[in-house]
């Protein structure tokens, strides 16, 4: 297969590339890899033929079509009525350097099927490679998937990935992240309700810091009546960090009686630190329930004040607030995620010069 | 024996001088209670003492045994032996009293063993659920709970002198009870000199002044034994303006 064909690059003049680091790609510095894959407990689920196609009807841009001509898939089908005990875990491990990957996983729930599968990308620092990662999800009628991916990425790697999920009558589909790695790290991240009843929460947790970036392209496409989406989504950006959320609420028109939400919160912790958020809505019926929020602003003086009158340090009181802003989505994260490896990975990024912090 | 000693105190906020000379000098033990009409000054005092941020000094000194504390940023203030209870306690998303008190201890050089076994008995003593201690501070709490939290603290982290900002604000009578029956024992039990910012006498039938000042615009205008509580019940503060 021909890794790289003559490909047209997306140009930030183009609105979903607004913000981006796309300009400073260049696809010919990389040649075709693949990542060394750790999975376990999938033991029951896991097939051989390539589910590739069951979620994703069109590729929204040239990496979601490169990833289809190229990828390593994953395919996991949970059959009616089963559920997986635990979690299935899938380790990727990107070793080489100069490389463009292309992993995609695939999970099939069928009717009244229940899943919980987490997902981690690690590279080292030193690692100079492109990870094109696509998720694609069918949650069947009544059936429930809990997914998490986390992002672990080395300062020097990539990540231009989608996600998305298609949710049957009365189905439950959630789709968490944890971003706090990559250089430039963007994900474009789509639940569709496409039959009634069906529902569907998507949380973030990210955190750049140096000259990291991450970007976030998120959509809920409500296409059946009585649908139900819920989006929270926590950036903190420090040093000269950026962050960009974009989100889009669409109501198509026979969805009515539908109830869609969706949060933004970042927190700005540097000067130099950046930080923008963009939400949007389309909605194209009456009798529904929409709400969106948005803000960006640094750490709140007052709740400083208060810690730090008790007698906390100010490093630590704010250190305490950050936690605090990020434990609302570490809450919601799917049963089985190591809370306290991702806790641990915060307070790292916010002492990256202090391995000890109590 | 310990004391706080405010003099000539004058501080603006927003380029407006709000406190206009004050002198105060509170030993260990001591309760004085201030007391004055909306805008006179009392909660900006409470603010300048701990060093909340948009307030600026304009002259004078405030010292703990002699140690400059206008000079100490206010985490220092804390651990030098100051304690705000604020009127409208902070909420703070997220974060629990517990892991404020291990930060706050930690920071004294204190240790955190036995620390949940303690906000527990100073919980229970003020009649607060000990639960609230592991949710998110003040968030959600009815202004009872929220003056019981703060009065929790105080008792764990034991300072020398607690300032407190209308205490009896948006307390019922219960929380009023138990709340300043908590502070009027620590002074005693360990000699707690105490600064009372109120509106209110009701407050003095569990804490009991030994002084009482009458701040008006910025300065105190008098000053006397709990007599002159009651007299301000009576009278009002028109003979101070």
């Amino acid at each position: 297969m021909n890794a790289t064909p003559a490909i047209v690059m997306p140009s930030t003049d183009e609105e979903i590339w607004r913000y981006s680091r796309i300009a400073e790609l260049d696809m010919s510095a990389y040649k075709h890899g693949h990542l060394r894959t750790e999975t376990v407990g999938a033991d029951s689920v896991r097939v051989t033929e390539s589910l590739a196609g069951i979620a994703m009807t069109t590729n929204p841009d040239i990496f979601a079509e490169l990833n289809g001509a190229n990828a390593d898939v994953i395919s996991l089908r949970i059959p009616k009525g089963v559920v997986v005990e635990g979690a299935i875990h899938i380790v990727h491990h990107l070793e080489a350097d100069g490389v463009v990957v292309y992993p995609r996983l695939v999970i099939d729930a069928e009717e009244n099927s229940e899943v919980t599968v987490i997902e981690t990308f690690i590279s080292n620092d030193n690692i100079h490679s492109l990870v094109v990662p696509v998720l694609e999800v069918r949650t069947g009628k009544s059936a429930r998937v809990s997914y998490l991916t986390i992002n672990q990425l080395g300062l020097n790697t990539w990540q231009i990935g989608h996600q998305q999920s298609a949710g049957h009558r009365d189905s439950t589909t959630r789709i968490a992240t944890v971003a706090l790695g990559g250089d430039y790290a963007r994900m474009r991240t789509e639940v569709r309700l496409v039959e009634q009843g069906a529902s569907a929460q998507q949380v973030a947790l990210y955190f750049a810091g140096g000259t990291q970036m991450h970007d976030f392209r998120t959509l809920q496409i409500h296409e059946a009546p009585r649908t139900h989406s819920d989006l929270l989504f926590k950036g903190a950006v420090r040093d000269t960090a950026r962050s960009v959320y974009t989100g889009l609420i669409h109501i198509k028109p026979n969805a009515a009686h539908s109830q869609a939400f969706q949060t933004n919160r970042n927190l700005t912790l540097s000067e130099g630190a950046w930080a923008e958020s963009v939400p949007n809505l389309e909605i194209e019926t009456n009798e529904v329930k929409c709400s969106h929020a948005s803000t960006v602003g640094s750490v709140d003086e007052e709740q400083k004040f208060y810690l730090e009158s008790r007698g906390v340090p100010p490093e630590i009181a704010e250190r305490l607030i950050v936690f605090g802003f990020f434990n609302e989505v570490i809450d919601r994260l799917p049963k089985f995620a190591d809370v306290e490896m991702l806790r641990s990975a915060v307070n790292h990024k916010l002492n990256p010069d202090n391995e000890v912090a109590s | 024996m310990s004391t706080l000693e405010i003099k000539g105190l004058r501080a603006e906020v927003a380029g407006k001088e709000i406190l206009q000379g004050i002198d105060l000098v509170v030993k260990s033990g001591e309760v004085h209670a201030i007391m004055g009409p909306n805008g006179a000054g009392k909660s900006t005092l409470s603010a300048v003492i701990m060093g909340k941020p948009g307030y600026k000094v304009l002259a004078g000194s405030v010292t703990l045994d002699g140690v400059d504390m206008l000079a100490l940023p206010t985490w220092e203030r804390a651990i030098a032996g100051l304690h705000l209870v604020m009127q409208y306690p902070t909420e703070v998303p997220g974060v629990h009293a517990d892991q404020v008190m291990a930060e706050a201890l930690t920071a004294r050089h204190r240790g955190t063993e036995g620390m949940a076994a303690r906000i527990t008995q100073e919980a229970l003593r003020i009649n607060m659920d000990p639960e609230l201690v592991t949710r998110a501070l003040n968030v959600d709490l009815s202004g009872g709970e929220k003056k019981r939290n703060e009065t929790m603290q105080l008792g764990v982290l034991e300072p020398k002198f607690a300032i407190l900002d209308e205490l009896d604000s948006g307390l019922d009578i219960d929380a009023l009870r138990d709340c300043a029956r908590r502070v009027e024992a620590a002074t005693h039990e360990s000699n707690l000199g105490v600064l009372a910012i109120t509106h209110y006498v009701r407050l003095f039938e569990e804490l009991k002044p030994d002084v009482v000042h009458i701040m008006v615009s910025g300065r105190i205008v008098a000053s006397g034994g709990a007599e002159l509580a009651d007299q301000l019940e009576i009278d009002g503060y028109a003979a101070f303006v």
